[in-house]
């Protein structure tokens, strides 16, 4: 009896598996991309201003390829919710590097820890500014030990700053379901395991603002591409 | 007790209103440079006792806001002072209130520093604000109503200052007060500039907010560090604010000149109302001058303490011209 209903369960996740798809693409950018604005106020900080001896770094928020590739995309699945498998999923790492949020963008699961680091040998305050979700606002000293986040709700780049470092910033995007993916340096995205039907793809960038797509997914899953553009 | 001139008390109570000034300066900062939630906790510091918190770690945002802290803990001791000793050394009863009522007030405004740090409500920074103005016109108010000028002008000969002009002064003041209200709520929406130029608006007299043009201006200003995106509100909030001010010149403009007709050149009233209308085009300035520099913290800051001195400037000439009014009468 046992090995039946084993079979049988094994039977519907294989045939779950078979009408499941990846949706992929790419994302570009076009047009001229505003110039990125140096961080000045590091300079104001004799603490943070010695970590870059050759040269302050830049804001990122255009991430563009030579031939437009634009990263840090987060593309998901519109209209699925408590789908969340974010409790057993592995947990994803914001950290402090260099009075920086590395990365800078990040997506995760409602319910999935999101563990927060500090690499640096500066005290931050590690504060999240959220919209549908609690604020919260916790001192990390220098090398300090992880701190873990998890939201519930989902909410689209909740903001994490650094009151102390008023130019840290991280933007995290909490998803209630796994099929979302980011952009990469290529401006590639897959979203795995997408099972069969019909959906609205949205992606959505910081500065940019959202486009969605409606996408069948089939077997051998689906495409499409999105393209940002400054007019 | 005695109502007479009393040089310490006075110097005193100019002393409390000079430190406020300069906290209402400090709190500037701790708000251009983004850093009133660098101290997470409240009423200690990072653990500490606030007064022994050590200066090594005073650092980046921190030096903002934990040097805010201790000046306001001055200033609510000054002020406890000032309270006590009015009661005790003033005749006056309304003074002896006044001086009361300034130490409610700097302890309302102590507790809301606080619950804005300890409840994370960005929102109370807009009330923080805002009765900070109030603070500093209730310590000017006293010094002034200490001030050998006003406690010895009753054997003084006044001229009355026409109900009409009083009005007209209690009118733009009042009309300053709300343009600190509309500065400080797009202050604590923390999200940088709204309108990136100066003296138009996205290039036009009053700019498009419609979605498409709102994802417009996020998609093209210049990113300042920040980089939040900004909303429909919060551009109409700035138009309203340059209108606003465009209003408050006019009025001062016409407070500056109906005090020459009414009072004559020579009057101390007229001079105040020039000086008055003088600090106006230079905060019209700084407003420019903070849009032009993507809300640079030190001309934003500059662009709060004068607006306070507009204020200030407006309902003290309106306290002191009614003082005079009274006296003459």
């Amino acid at each position: 009896m046992k090995k039946s209903l084993l079979l049988i369960v094994l039977g519907l996740f294989a045939a779950a598996q078979i009408h499941a798809g990846d949706v992929t693409g790419t994302i570009t950018f076009k047009g001229a991309a505003p110039a990125e604005k140096e961080l000045t106020p590091i300079k104001d900080d004799p603490n943070c201003a010695m970590l870059y001896p050759a040269g302050l770094p830049k804001t990122k928020f255009y991430v563009v390829g030579a031939n437009g590739e634009l990263a840090d995309v987060i593309v998901s699945l519109k209209g699925i919710s408590d789908k969340s498998t974010g409790a057993s999923a592995a947990p994803a790492t914001l950290d402090q590097k260099g009075a920086l949020y590395v990365p800078q963008i990040i997506a995760i699961q409602t319910g999935q820890k999101l563990i927060v680091k500090n690499s640096d040998q500066l005290v931050h305050n590690v504060h999240t500014q959220p919209t549908a979700n609690p604020e919260s606002n916790q001192v990390q000293m220098g090398g300090g030990p992880d701190l873990t986040y998890t939201f519930d709700k989902p909410e689209a780049f909740l903001k994490f700053k650094c009151d102390v470092h008023p130019w840290m910033f991280a933007w995290v995007t909490v998803v209630d379901h796994p099929y979302f993916a980011m952009s990469d340096k290529d401006g590639k995205f897959t979203i795995k395991n997408v099972p069969a039907g019909k959906y609205t793809l949205e992606a959505a960038h910081r500065k940019l603002g959202t486009q969605t797509a409606e996408v069948e997914v089939k077997a051998d899953g689906a495409a499409q591409n999105f393209t940002f553009e400054v007019k | 007790m005695n109502n007479k001139y009393n040089p310490a008390l006075f110097w005193f109570a100019v002393l409390n209103a000079v430190t406020t000034f300069l906290l209402i300066g400090l709190g500037g900062l701790v708000t251009s440079h983004e850093a009133g939630m660098s101290v997470p906790d409240w009423p200690n510091s990072y653990g500490y006792n606030m007064f022994l918190f050590p200066i090594k770690d005073w650092i980046g945002g921190i030096f903002y806001e934990h040097t805010h802290r201790l000046l306001a803990s001055v200033v609510g001791l000054l002020t406890t002072i000032l309270a006590v000793w009015l009661w005790l050394k003033d005749s006056r009863k309304w003074m002896q209130w006044l001086g009361i009522a300034a130490f409610l007030l700097v302890v309302v405004q102590g507790i809301l520093g606080g619950l804005r740090v300890d409840l994370r409500m960005a929102a109370l920074g807009i009330f923080h604000g805002t009765i900070a103005q109030i603070f500093l016109i209730l310590t000017c108010a006293i010094a002034l109503c200490l001030s050998r000028w006003w406690t010895n002008s009753e054997t003084e000969k006044t001229i009355a200052v026409p109900r009409g002009l009083r009005s007209h002064v209690l009118y733009v003041t009042l009309l300053i007060f709300v343009q600190l209200m509309i500065a400080a709520t797009m202050r604590h929406q923390h999200a940088g500039l709204a309108i990136t130029d100066f003296p138009l608006a996205y290039g036009k007299i009053w700019p498009a907010t419609t979605p498409e043009a709102i994802a417009h201006y996020n998609a093209t200003r210049p990113p300042g560090t920040i980089g939040d995106s900004i909303t429909a509100f919060q551009v109409n909030l700035q138009m309203i604010h340059r209108c606003v001010a465009y209003a408050i010149f006019l009025g001062v403009i016409a407070a500056a000149f109906l005090a020459k007709k009414k009072l004559g050149a020579a009057d101390g009233l007229t001079k105040f109302a020039w000086f008055w209308l003088a600090l106006i085009i230079a905060q019209i300035g700084l407003g420019a001058w903070t849009v032009w520099s993507n809300k640079a913290a030190d001309v934003t800051t500059l662009h709060v303490m004068v607006g306070a001195s507009a204020l200030l400037t407006g309902a003290l000439w309106w306290l002191a011209s009614a003082r005079r009014t009274k006296l003459a009468a």
